[in-house]
């Protein structure tokens, strides 16, 4: 801690001044290091654009697959893309970067990856988060942050922070396609299965859809902005239905924040680990 | 009983001092029963503000090692028997003395929100609105106002943006006015550009202290933001009302509110 000038009141100034007496700083530096965890492994699986697929599993940080390039280990037959394979000088572009993997350009995930972080990155807890414990503005409450007198909070160079519905409706439609992604995984060669894949492609979808429709914009959309919640005199409403509904998992909204963000990872991990042949998968089929 | 030392602040505008207190304390007392005890017993100028004794009123407003609490609703036992009780005035308002602070500047705010204005009645000469359509509202009435959120809330307190942001607890009146079906007024150009919505950077502390345990930030804050980008942020909402020819803030004042 800086020094702290102390002032009327008994209160010190500067970075990290405050009188608390407890272990303030362990939420922030959990959530910094869980935060930190699930970028630098997202990013790294991100860009291997191998070990993706293990048929009939699909990893959800290459979901939806746009474009595939068959010559990679552990990828998606081509037929399965929507747009087949990379284009020739997409693949090119690979090698501009060095230093970093292979197909760190020319993976299906770099085309999708921006609509979920974008998404997470907008999101109403998660800003609490990082402003929390990256922007230390401030670092928990009533322990002084940084910026002082600088902080302009959402209304300057944060402004961006008032689109996330823009995220949402993307984010809508990732759970559609996770969706039938799980159904998916339930069916190899046309035969219904169980494997444990399934299962775990299961609950991401389940995971990311209570994550979803719990989401601050979605509650205000869905019926927060209305100012009527009955309707004709006294009618119940399905606008108030819903929003009922969404404010019962917007109350764990963080819950499901870390829950679904960890089984993303997750997924992807079990899924690399059998196509990589590290881990046998358990299943109905083999 | 056991002692237990309490740490206060003593001073006024022109400075002070901890000064140290070993004080008797039994079961069931509060950090409010060990001020009147050190007011009965060692320091009769003690200066503490308090009303009701039942985290009704919203006098008794200090900060606790460090956390804004309800002096009357925090137990001395909720600390370990060991730790010394620091105890000081509000952080984010100025002194009046010892643990009393001047908390009028939240009044001021108070009076820049433009109150409730009814719509017209029906033609029976009757208002009706039924409990679903306030049911949002009526967590927000709950607030005692003890300005324990306006306290903490780091727009106020670290960065002094008095002039900027009218803090947590009236953008809550805000929402409950904004919330409200049978109200006329639109008060969210203002809310952006006068009330400071953008000011919060969410961080929900306001929430964590409120004694009433109200989502300030939840049900209050974000709701208040997501009207302000309805407004003002979303490109595809604003050229909707522009080609469909609507005026939200004349639809409100004639009383047609969705
Ligand atoms: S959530 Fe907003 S209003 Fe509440 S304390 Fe944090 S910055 Fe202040
Ligand atoms: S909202 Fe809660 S913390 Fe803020 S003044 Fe009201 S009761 Fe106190
Ligand atoms: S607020 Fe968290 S996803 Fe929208
Ligand atoms: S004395 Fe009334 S709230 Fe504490």
């Amino acid at each position: 801690m800086s020094d702290q000038l102390v002032q009327i009141g008994g209160h010190g100034r500067g970075f990290g001044a405050t009188t608390r007496s407890d272990n303030w700083w362990i939420g922030p530096t959990l959530t910094f290091l869980g935060l930190s965890a699930f970028i630098v492994y997202a990013s790294w699986a991100g860009m291997q654009g191998a070990y993706y697929w293990a048929d009939p599993y699909l990893s959800p940080m290459y979901a939806p697959l746009l474009f595939v390039d068959p010559t990679a280990p552990g990828s998606a037959p081509v037929d399965h893309a929507w747009f087949g394979t990379f284009p020739a000088w997409w693949s090119k572009l690979d090698g501009l970067l060095p230093g970093l993997p292979k197909r760190a350009l020319s993976t299906p995930a770099a085309l999708i990856l921006i609509f979920p972080a974008t998404f997470r990155l907008t999101c109403y807890y998660y800003r609490k988060a990082y402003y929390r414990s990256f922007a230390l503005t401030p670092p928990a409450c009533a322990v002084e942050g940084v910026r002082r007198g600088k902080y302009r909070g959402e209304t300057h160079l944060l402004l961006f922070q008032n689109l996330h519905r823009f995220a949402l409706y993307f984010a809508l439609v990732f759970i559609v396609i996770l969706a039938y992604d799980a159904v998916v995984s339930f069916f190899k060669d046309g035969q219904f299965g169980v494997g444990v894949g399934s299962i775990v492609q299961t609950v991401n979808a389940i995971l990311l859809a209570g994550y979803t429709f719990g989401c601050h914009s979605f509650r205000h959309l869905i019926g927060g902005r209305k100012n009527w919640m009955t309707c004709d005199g006294g009618k119940a409403s399905t606008h108030h239905r819903l929003w009922l509904g969404c404010t019962r998992l917007n109350g764990r909204h963080m819950l499901w924040a870390w829950m679904s963000l960890f089984w993303v990872g997750f997924t992807d991990f079990y899924i690399r680990m059998v196509s990589m042949g590290v881990i046998t998968d358990l299943n109905t089929w083999d | 009983m056991s002692k237990r030392t309490f740490r206060v602040w003593r001073g006024d505008a022109e400075g002070g001092r901890f000064v140290e207190y070993n004080v008797e304390v039994g079961p069931g007392m509060v950090i409010l029963d060990a001020l009147h005890r050190i007011q009965a017993e060692q320091s009769p100028d003690l200066a503490v503000r308090w009303n009701c004794k039942a985290g009704k009123c919203g006098s008794c407003s200090m900060e606790v090692n460090g956390k804004p609490r309800l002096s009357c609703m925090t137990r001395i036992s909720d600390y370990e028997p060991e730790q010394i009780i620091t105890v000081q005035p509000l952080k984010t308002f100025p002194i009046i003395r010892d643990l009393v602070t001047d908390v009028s500047w939240n009044f001021e705010q108070n009076k820049r929100i433009p109150p409730f204005r009814p719509k017209a009645p029906g033609p029976d000469g009757k208002l009706r609105m039924w409990q679903e359509d306030v049911d949002r509202i009526q967590e927000f009435r709950k607030c005692i106002e003890c300005f324990l959120c306006q306290d903490v809330c780091h727009v106020l307190r670290d960065h002094e943006k008095k002039q900027n942001f009218v803090g947590p607890r009236f953008i809550m009146r805000i929402a409950s006015l904004e919330m409200h079906p049978l109200d006329t007024v639109d008060r969210i150009p203002q809310t952006l550009r006068e009330f400071g919505s953008g000011w919060c950077n969410i961080t929900r502390c306001c929430t964590e202290v409120c004694p009433e345990h109200i989502n300030i930030t939840d049900n209050a804050i974000i709701p208040t933001k997501e009207r302000v980008v309805d407004r003002f942020y979303d490109p595809v909402a604003m050229l909707t009302r522009k080609i469909r020819g609507e005026d939200p803030a004349r639809a409100r004042e004639e009383g047609k509110v969705p």
